[in-house]
């Protein structure tokens, strides 16, 4: 395999909780020290309970915020806002998809604006080409093209979640974060979504940095998967050897707080139960 | 399909969505009677304050010397060519309100659209940046806010020196903390949004995050208390003028025109009734549509 297209060494992020005007105010440790690479044009799922730092951390990545310490280098360039803010290139290099489809789109802007807005600021691109890449873009992620001129209230989630990925992949980033992409869509949209973002990350050799709580669809989603447990990063391996074969007590409890409902082991649970 | 057939439809598409934003907002707007009904009387009366030397049967200026304090037309005494009777110098008093129009909506358009712009510029910056310029602002907002509001414009007219001009500027800053306490509580609600971290990371910088990302989402309740403030500044402007502070005679401004009524109240009810009666009309009409636009445009409101 290449190198790795992001390095994360030793990651911290504190936040100050203000204890109000007689309170002392307390620090609140979110991200721990997390280390991980991520190869290029591979999925690195992100699991862990909520508040368990998942969303710093993707924050955090996408240069929204700064960290506390440690470094982030996306394609062997350091990345330190904190210092020198974050550079055009910087900025193409990484984008990001919400969870909430509701709350990405500017509610007064067309789709044909959300999409050309990347290019319109970073690119020095004519009106028409800027329009034929957004019509383009709309086909890519299975839009027709009549959507262009619509407000985001005239969609429904699905729909709303594939402008927002259109939105983040227009300028090609290296790596694109997607902070519980399906988690607020019904169970066949989800699977749509999930179906297109792979044939894109096919065709544009994304690298994807995928956060959820839902471990079916980091299980179909994702080559390696790092576990989060209180801002810690506490078990880090394939796919396959974390589904396998679980290290760390806290994976273990999460796959078993997954619901099972097959025959077998609604079964064993009835013979479990003290007879009435 | 070929390329410009396919940009064709997705223009006409667009236009559409526009129309059809504005066909919903015209549905929640004409779901409420009286505000129709007020943007009906609003509508006439920029008519008729546009089309003043068209439709004012006099000169508001010349004085009739033999018709002083005529009554009005369908009373005993009354004369046909005075419809609403004379003043107490025998100028013609429908001609007077109908240029008085001009003035009031003139008054609330300068004032309103002062406020607005620095209300909002303001407001949208103590909201987005925070921290100390936010405190800054807003305490300085507060202290305007403690005086009340007349007493300041008088202030502040005392200050500038008596004229209609002067008046308006006065009215504005007084009304200026209202936009920039509702504009700042938009701003905070919707900066942490996520289409606004989105923009930001698409390279927005903070010009166009403050006025192209976040202000068109924040411009609903500005719109409402736009109208309300119109309605307000007319009255403030009334008031102003009936204290000698505002527009000086013989302008016909309507608060000017109850003022130099004020000894005539017992002989003459035609000279302080008319103009009240304009003002409350025009002050009535607007803050129907103020909240018909409320209705429409407070999502929370809506019935669907």
């Amino acid at each position: 395999m290449s190198a790795p297209i992001l390095k994360v060494r030793d990651l911290k992020r504190d936040y100050v909780i203000s204890g109000g005007m007689f309170g002392k105010s307390k620090l609140l440790h979110a991200v721990k020290g997390v280390s991980f690479d991520v190869e290029r044009g591979s999925t690195l799922a992100v699991v862990g309970e909520s508040g368990c730092g998942k969303s710093t951390l993707a924050r955090m990545l996408t240069m929204i915020d700064p960290p506390t310490a440690g470094t982030i280098e996306i394609d062997g360039e350091g990345i330190d806002i904190a210092a020198h803010g974050v550079t055009r290139e910087m900025r193409q290099a990484v984008q990001i998809v919400f969870q909430n489809p509701y709350g990405s789109l500017n509610p007064r802007q067309k789709i044909g604006a959300v999409l050309e807005e990347p290019l319109l600021l970073n690119t020095s691109m004519s009106a028409a080409e800027r329009r034929d890449a957004a019509l383009a873009m709309l086909e890519k992620v299975g839009l027709p093209p009549e959507h262009y001129g619509r407000y985001p209230h005239m969609f429904s989630g699905g729909q709303r979640q594939r402008v927002a990925i259109a939105r983040a992949i227009m300028l090609r980033p290296k790596l694109l974060v997607l902070d519980e992409p399906v988690s607020a869509l019904d169970l066949s949209v989800q699977a749509q979504i999930l179906n297109l973002l792979r044939d894109l990350q096919d065709e544009f050799e994304l690298t994807y940095v995928f956060i959820s709580h839902d471990l079916s669809v980091v299980r179909y989603i994702a080559d390696e998967v790092m576990v989060m447990y209180f801002g810690e990063a506490v078990e880090h391996g394939t796919r396959d050897q974390v589904f396998s074969d679980p290290q760390h007590d806290y994976t273990k409890t999460l796959f078993a707080a997954t619901p099972r409902a097959d025959v077998e082991s609604i079964k064993k649970r009835l013979a479990a139960k003290p007879a009435a | 399909m070929n390329n410009p057939d396919r940009s064709a439809v997705v223009l006409a598409e667009s236009r559409n969505a526009t129309r059809k934003m504005l066909a919903e907002f015209w549905f929640y707007f004409s779901q409420n009677r009286g505000a129709v009904a007020g943007l009906f009387v609003f509508i006439v009366l920029v008519i008729v304050a546009l089309a003043a030397p068209l439709v004012a049967p006099h000169d508001p200026d010349v004085q009739y010397r033999d018709f002083f304090l005529t009554p009005p037309v369908w009373q005993e005494g009354g004369n046909s060519m005075f419809l609403l009777g004379t003043d107490a110098v025998g100028r013609d008093m429908l001609s007077r309100l109908i240029f008085g129009a001009r003035f009031s909506l003139f008054i609330g358009l300068v004032v309103v659209g002062i406020a607005l712009t620095g209300g909002i510029v303001i407001g949208v910056v103590a909201g987005y940046f925070r921290g100390w310029v936010d405190t800054v602002i807003m305490r300085v907002m507060d202290v305007i806010l403690a005086f009340p509001s007349l007493l300041l414009a008088l202030v502040l007219v005392a200050v500038l020196g008596p004229g209609l001009m002067n008046a308006m500027i006065a009215i504005a800053i007084v009304l200026q903390p209202h936009f920039v306490r509702l504009t700042r509580a938009a701003v905070l609600t919707e900066r942490t949004r996520d289409y606004v971290v989105a923009a930001r990371l698409a390279g927005a910088g903070n010009t166009r995050l403050m006025f192209k990302t976040i202000l068109p989402n924040c411009l609903a309740p500005l719109i409402v208390q736009g109208t309300l403030s119109f309605s307000n500044a007319i009255l403030d402007a009334a008031a102003l003028g009936f204290l000698g502070m505002g527009a000086q005679p013989p302008t016909p401004e309507w608060g000017t025109m109850l003022a130099e009524a004020r000894e005539f109240i017992l002989r003459a009810w035609w000279v302080v009734t008319f103009p009240g009666l304009a003002i409350l009309i025009t002050v009535l009409a607007i803050n129907l549509v103020g909240d018909g636009l409320r209705d429409a445009l407070d999502p929370k409101l809506k019935r669907s």
